[in-house]
């Protein structure tokens, strides 16, 4: 009789607490912005993805599809830094939806809470397509997840009050499996400690800034610029000298100007997921840090 | 040709200002407050034949010509755009040209526009590019070829800009879809005249929108305009006695369109290659009178006329930075009047041609901000076919631009 009782009052528990229909909509620039707010989200929460991990953020286009989207949306999550500057300024204009206009509640750029590198000391495009805020790629450290989800979770509550209880549980949750799983990849990614890699773009500098990973070079000439073959024999011989232990890539970067490097000095190249999609397997941003050491670890053997 | 002058010292004034804000807020600010975007374009131009450029079947206005021959400059704009407050944004453009020898300065754009009425609502008001169409709203410099496509030429002089109000809505429907009205002062090509005190035009649009899967994406507008013109001038007409006669118009004017946008780009990534395909037509009736001022007695003529005309393109970036594009462009009219011999003279007689261009181009990116193009067209717009030539930079400073679909 006492376990009936039980049973019932944790049943009745899980009616009271448990979600109505979603009743929040994202749009979410990126699919790692989508993935963070699902975790806190959940049930509450109707997230979309404006991009795919095959799309360059930075060349995105205001399609209609998106206007509709962002037209009814309650809160918009980007990374901000000026990543979206060509696309996002526009659907926002184009939206005619108040909610989610810059300094609202229903508008929240991550890299605008965590400490930012690369800011530049000059901001002239002779020097390529520089972000005047800093490198805007902040979800490749998890450390900086960590605070991201804090502040967005301060911002799910003020849009919907009657959700915080739920938010916060959610976000414990989270919070402790991500303490864990931090732990578990500072573990697993000792070996890359102090190593040298090439990168394609700037894409990877928190990434290699949280496991203490040297970028050796960047196959693009300048920031946004593609690799021309005088760069490419440039960083031939630059590489000679000091190698590198391999060439990394997201999905949307052409693999061409990596490989042809790689025929030179037998640098392997990866393709690392970048974002949530990046491969079959990367189904949220657990999967995304997991795979991505996976495939650095495995480069380096 | 109607425009508005400003002096030189504005010019360089505006220009101060630019550099001051530029370099004040760049090392200190996410952004520039205001955003200043500065475009430059240079061209080259080579035609095979000097006669004078006409369009038969169609009284020409506003900017349309072929463009100059030899080194010239085109369309050099500085743009200021902010946010005003909280419920406002504004946006000025000025276009820097040359024109038989000076330095003029034309207000392209300004205008306010709401930020916060919401539900979807948006009110515009001053000096705007009509969103009539596709192309009409687009700047000169983020066009696909050097220059507008005929039956732009022809209906619009280049471009529906205009001074007023505008409407619009974007319907919450999975499917974008926005339904927008316009009215305006009429004051320039091709409505001219300001008719009904200043409020001369009218424009009403809807477009819908979406993607097919994640590699392709579409627009298809519909667009009417509407104005009552009071004496419209248009180009000049010269005799060899040395009057210059000008062909005006009075009268109805509609013009009915419909626009369609493919783009596809593998997995939605423009970056390695993208095509789009873009096709407009547009077909306008008139009723009214043509005078030709400058006639001694005046000649006139009833006229009833329909213009038509349509263009097919496409652009395909096979690799990144190159670009490829063909544009084929034709135009029909059909004018009638009681007096043929003033109709001929006011450019109305089609003369039993049908205008039509074919155009390629091939265009490097070196970067988001320049762009260096080689442009070359066979225009049949009047009997005597020409064969152009356009070799254009075009580069941007300043602010990030907009990747507009």
């Amino acid at each position: 009789m006492k376990n009936m009782i039980q049973l019932f009052s944790v049943l009745f528990f899980l009616l009271m607490t448990s979600p109505v229909l979603a009743s929040i909509y994202v749009f979410a620039c990126e699919p790692e912005w989508a993935s963070l707010v699902d975790e806190l989200g959940g049930e509450r929460v109707n997230s979309y993805a404006a991009t795919t991990a095959y799309q360059d953020p930075h060349h995105i286009e205001a399609r209609p599809s998106l206007i509709a989207k962002i037209r009814r949306a309650d809160l918009v999550v980007c990374s901000g830094a000026e990543l979206e500057s060509g696309w996002l300024p526009l659907l926002l204009r184009q939206a005619g939806n108040n909610k989610i206009k810059p300094g609202k509640i229903g508008y929240f750029e991550a890299a605008s809470v965590v400490e930012r590198l690369d800011i530049p000391v000059n901001l002239d495009r002779s020097s390529g397509d520089v972000h005047a805020s800093g490198n805007p790629h902040v979800h490749l450290d998890p450390r900086r997840i960590q605070t991201i989800a804090e502040f967005l979770l301060k911002r799910l509550s003020e849009i919907d009050p009657p959700g915080s209880a739920y938010y916060k549980q959610r976000f414990n949750d989270f919070s402790q499996r991500w303490q864990q799983a931090i732990k578990q990849w500072q573990l697993q990614a000792l070996p890359l400690k102090g190593q040298r890699i090439v990168v394609h773009h700037r894409d990877w500098v928190y990434l290699f800034d949280w496991l203490g990973i040297e970028i050796a070079a960047a196959l693009e000439p300048k920031p946004g610029l593609p690799a021309t073959p005088g760069h490419l024999s440039m960083l031939t011989k630059t590489l000679t000298t000091e190698p590198a232990k391999m060439i990394v890539h997201t999905p949307y970067q052409n693999p061409r100007a990596a490989k042809r490097l790689s025929q030179i000095t037998n640098m392997p190249v990866v393709e690392l997921p970048y974002t949530i999609g990046g491969t079959e397997q990367v189904n949220n941003l657990f999967d995304l840090f997991t795979v991505s050491l996976e495939k650095l670890n495995g480069a380096l053997k | 040709m109607k425009k508005n002058f400003i002096t030189l010292p504005v010019i360089i004034g505006g220009f101060s200002f630019a550099c001051f804000y530029a370099t004040a807020f760049a090392a200190s600010q996410a952004s520039f407050n205001p955003d200043i975007t500065l475009t430059l374009d240079g061209r080259y131009g080579s035609y095979s034949n000097d006669s004078e450029y006409e369009l038969p079947g169609f009284m020409l206005g506003g900017e349309a010509s072929r463009g100059e021959q030899g080194f010239n400059l085109g369309h050099n704009e500085l743009s200021f755009s902010s946010n005003v407050d909280d419920m406002l944004f504004g946006k000025l453009t000025t276009v820097v040209a040359e024109h038989e020898g000076e330095t003029e300065v034309e207000l392209e754009e300004a205008y306010i526009e709401t930020l916060s009425i919401g539900d979807g609502f948006t009110i515009k008001a001053g000096r705007f590019y009509s969103d009539i169409g596709y192309m009409n709203n687009q700047h000169p410099h983020a066009w696909d070829f050097t220059d507008a496509s005929l039956v732009y030429r022809g209906l619009f002089g280049g471009q529906l800009i205009d001074d007023g109000l505008q409407f619009s809505w974007l319907v919450p429907t999975q499917t974008y879809f926005k339904l927008g009205i316009e009215a305006t002062r009429g004051g320039r090509f091709p409505a001219g005249g300001a008719a009904n005190d200043g409020n001369g035009a009218y424009a009403v649009f809807a477009k819908f929108g979406g993607d097919v899967g994640v590699s392709h994406a579409w627009q298809l507008g519909f667009s009417h305009w509407r104005a009552d013109i009071e004496n419209r001038a248009s180009a000049t007409h010269e005799h060899g006695t040395g009057v210059i006669e000008v062909p005006t118009y009075s009268g109805e004017s509609s013009v009915n369109g419909i626009d369609f946008v493919w783009k596809w780009a593998p997995n939605g990534n423009n970056r390695e290659q993208n095509l789009k395909i873009q096709t407009e037509y547009f077909v306008r009736d008139e009723e009214g009178m043509v005078e030709l001022d400058g006639s001694s007695p005046l000649e006139s003529t009833t006229y009833l006329g329909e213009q038509s005309g349509w263009y097919l393109q496409s652009v395909y970036q096979f690799i990144p930075r190159w670009r490829v594009g063909y544009r084929y462009d034709r135009l029909d009219s059909d004018n009638q009047g009681s007096d043929s011999a003033v109709l001929i003279e006011a450019g109305l007689d089609n003369e039993g041609h049908t205008p039509e261009r074919s155009t390629l181009m091939l265009d490097y990116s070196h970067s988001e901000y320049s762009r260096i193009r080689l442009q070359v067209s066979k225009d049949d717009s009047y009997e005597d076919s020409d064969t152009l030539m356009f070799i254009q930079y075009i580069v941007t400073m300043g602010a990030h631009g907009a990747h507009r679909f």
